[in-house]
């Protein structure tokens, strides 16, 4: 006997889901697009950013940690939850210093894409303007810690895929922040390595390449003719490579 | 220090401000201390921008430093972009560009002139030029050009949307785009930008001939006023080719001295810091440059369209040369010193940059496809320097082994012309307004001067920590309780 398909609704779209998979799981896989920064298919859910908060049977749940159950009603793209989106989106570009016009980030910035998405105007709260250090010190890649946005994607991605635990989350709070696990707290001092998932994983412009930015022109950049809704994660950008330029 | 620059007894004197100064790009001020019979004791252009660049980029990675110093202006960033680039290609090691790149380096700076030059000549300066200095406030811009004169305010926009096409192609965006990578350049000119920018151009080159011939005009008409009016005799500074030929991306340093004799000639401007010093004055956040072999009190110096002309042994474009010799002539073996000149000097300079745009699209190896050099032997220390629409551009940056700025200095055109547009006015200020009750009209003098320089302050005052600083306590009845002063060294005293 052939199985019944399970199926949530999403914003009144019925689709499928297998058993295991998140409420974000079975949104990618159908194409629909639920805002995220934290989520990333290759690593456990993490649940932090809170931008992918759904109304799951009229409760708020993040999609990328809520499992799909048969017969969930969920709302995903409703002008409340796009607000509350914003909302997070401008406090996570107060929090640090997100310059996009001098970032190398600028086109292929899955933040920036994000605040696109959701309308996002203005910063609307007032800027923290952080005093955050830089660490140039690896030869092939800079970490700037202004541009930081706490997802622990870098953090996952070295102790679950490299297994060499180069990065974590420092304090608690308003105070938590990215450190390098190294006796001087430097990159150059771990075996941080160009071919290291960790990175390629940043959403944002933390972890930069080095030397080789700005290399795709203007018109060609990742969300530059199409949003983030349909392109998706910047993830799949490869750090220097371009289609003229150096990799 | 010059007559005029400081009042002996200011306390006894009137105050007159023109704050702010309209039509120029970014934020100053002239304030005039007068006495009871409005003889005028002191003249001074402040700018009251801050900026600060030199000093918030240090910690930066270099490779960045091309497009954060491009925000310095709104006008012309494109010459930030490429000064930097310049001076980035040298800390990668990469200063040999392909030929393909360096053409489209250049025909993005001479959009960027083309622009510039469009934008000052018709909308900012061309009201005063055609109604008159005194001509009614509500007149005197650019909506009164284009009631008055529609063909030619239209020629004007049309100008300037060209130039800011040609950098739109470039760079991506017609402000602040990004086009230069260390050792050349992030996207070849396509064949169909190319057929794009070609289909204009000679309409252009024929707007800018057009834009030449009125200024002349205007010029000649009257032209003892034209040549009285600022009058300063100065040195001059600006980049030239070995041969001498007038070259707005690239060269060597020359200076001419007021009587047009050579004070030094084809100099590597990598060592420009041996021969221009920057005096620090406690009255203005803008620094003052002069040559250091002609020391600080006459070794000022102009820069920019009416240095450029006056430098240079020739243009290598043919209509512009013409103009060139033409305007050579009334220099009578000299330099032509007239500040109203700058006007004249410029619109030569839109018209070679329509000239050489046409030049440059039609070599074919403009749209080739090798763009970028590879880096050989690094440098700890960049230096780029470019004739900007104002005038010589300096960018000089020193970095650390990982590659981050340590210390960033930048000598921005308008800056080196700081003490001639003071003279200027000041010269203005005892020609027409001493003993004269105060008009507007009059006051606008003032603003005409500066405006000859076609100043952008806003680029100009990026330095920090390097002023002079006084700060008085005063209580509620006026008196001075307390004083706190720094000086241009940083050393504190009371």
């Amino acid at each position: 006997m052939q199985l019944e398909e399970q199926t949530i609704t999403i914003d009144g779209q019925k689709i499928p889901f297998q058993s295991g998979q998140t409420i974000m799981d079975a949104a990618l896989a159908a194409k629909i697009y639920i805002p995220h920064l934290c989520y990333h298919p290759e690593f456990k859910p993490h649940g932090s950013c809170r931008l992918c908060t759904v109304m799951v049977n009229g409760r708020y749940e993040s999609a990328c940690t809520m499992p799909s159950v048969a017969g969930q009603e969920i709302l995903n793209n409703t002008k409340e939850l796009n607000e509350n989106r914003r909302a997070l989106t401008q406090m996570l570009f107060v929090e640090g210093n997100h310059i996009c016009p001098g970032c190398p980030k600028t086109g292929n910035c899955q933040l920036q894409a994000v605040a696109y998405y959701v309308g996002m105007l203005s910063s609307h709260y007032q800027h923290f303007y952080p005093y955050r250090d830089l660490d140039p010190s690896h030869p092939d890649y800079v970490v700037d810690f202004n541009r930081c946005i706490l997802c622990e994607l870098c953090v996952r991605a070295s102790r679950d895929v490299d297994k060499k635990n180069i990065f974590a989350i420092s304090g608690r709070g308003i105070k938590a922040h990215l450190i390098i696990n190294s006796p001087s707290g430097k990159l150059e001092d771990t075996d941080f390595a160009v071919g290291d998932k960790a990175a390629f994983v940043c959403p944002v412009g933390a972890i930069l390449r080095k030397r080789t930015r700005y290399t795709t022109p203007i018109g060609e950049r990742l969300y530059d003719k199409q949003s983030i809704r349909i392109v998706g994660d910047s993830q799949q950008l490869h750090a220097g490579a371009t289609k003229y330029g150096r990799k | 220090m010059s007559q005029l620059e400081t009042a002996t007894h200011s306390e006894t004197l009137k105050r007159v401000v023109i704050e702010p100064l309209t039509r120029v790009e970014g934020h100053g001020k002239v304030t005039l201390l007068l006495d009871e019979d409005n003889h005028v004791h002191q003249a001074r252009l402040h700018i009251v921008e801050f900026r600060g660049f030199e000093k918030f980029i240090q910690g930066r990675p270099y490779w960045e430093i091309p497009v954060l110093v491009q925000r310095l202006c709104g006008i012309c960033p494109v010459s930030h972009h490429l000064a930097a680039a310049k001076a980035v290609d040298m800390l990668a090691g990469a200063r040999q560009l392909t030929p393909t790149a360096d053409n489209l380096r250049r025909l993005l700076h001479l959009g960027q002139i083309l622009q510039s030059h469009a934008l000052h000549f018709f909308h900012l300066s061309s009201p005063d030029l055609l109604f008159g200095i005194n001509d009614a406030v509500a007149h005197r811009n650019i909506i009164g050009v284009i009631a008055d004169h529609p063909d030619l305010g239209l020629q004007g926009i049309r100008l300037r949307k060209y130039g800011q096409e040609v950098i739109r192609i470039i760079s991506g965006k017609r402000v602040h785009g990004t086009a230069s990578l260390p050792g050349g350049m992030n996207k070849p000119l396509s064949l169909q930008h190319r057929a794009l920018l070609l289909a204009d151009i000679d309409q252009i080159i024929t707007w800018s001939k057009g834009a030449v011939d009125l200024i002349k005009k205007v010029y000649l008409t009257n032209t003892d006023f034209h040549q009285r009016f600022g009058l300063i005799q100065s040195n001059m500074l600006s980049l030239v080719t070995t041969d001498g030929a007038m070259d707005l991306y690239h060269g060597g340093l020359r200076a001419k001295s007021a009587n047009g004799k050579t004070i030094f000639d084809h100099i590597d401007y990598c060592h420009y810091h041996q021969y221009i010093h920057e005096e620090v004055k406690p009255w203005s956040y803008m620094k003052f440059p002069f040559i250091v072999s002609q020391g600080n009190e006459v070794g000022w110096y102009r820069v920019g369209p009416l240095a450029r002309i006056n430098n240079c042994d020739y243009i290598t474009t043919p209509l512009a040369e013409i103009e060139r010799q033409e305007f050579r002539a009334h220099a009578n073996g000299g330099l032509v010193q007239a500040s109203l000149a700058y006007h004249w000097a410029r619109m030569i300079e839109m018209l070679y940059a329509a000239e050489r745009i046409r030049e440059i699209l039609l070599d074919p190896v403009s749209t080739g496809t090798d763009i970028v050099a590879q880096g050989e032997e690094k440098s700890l220390e960049g230096i780029g320097v470019i004739e900007a629409p104002r005038g010589t551009l300096i960018h000089h940056y020193l970095v650390n082994d990982s590659g981050t700025i340590e210390k960033a200095n930048l000598i921005v055109s308008t800056t080196n012309n700081n003490q001639a547009m003071n003279e200027s006015i000041r010269q203005v200020a005892v020609e027409y307004l001493d003993g004269q009750t105060l008009t507007e009209g009059l006051l606008n003098h003032i603003e005409v001067a500066v405006r000859a320089y076609d100043p952008c302050l806003s680029c100009a005052t990026h330095a920090l920590g390097k002023m002079p600083l006084s700060v008085e306590l005063v209580n509620h009845k006026g008196k001075l309780v307390d004083c706190l002063i720094k000086s241009s060294t940083g050393e504190i005293t009371k």
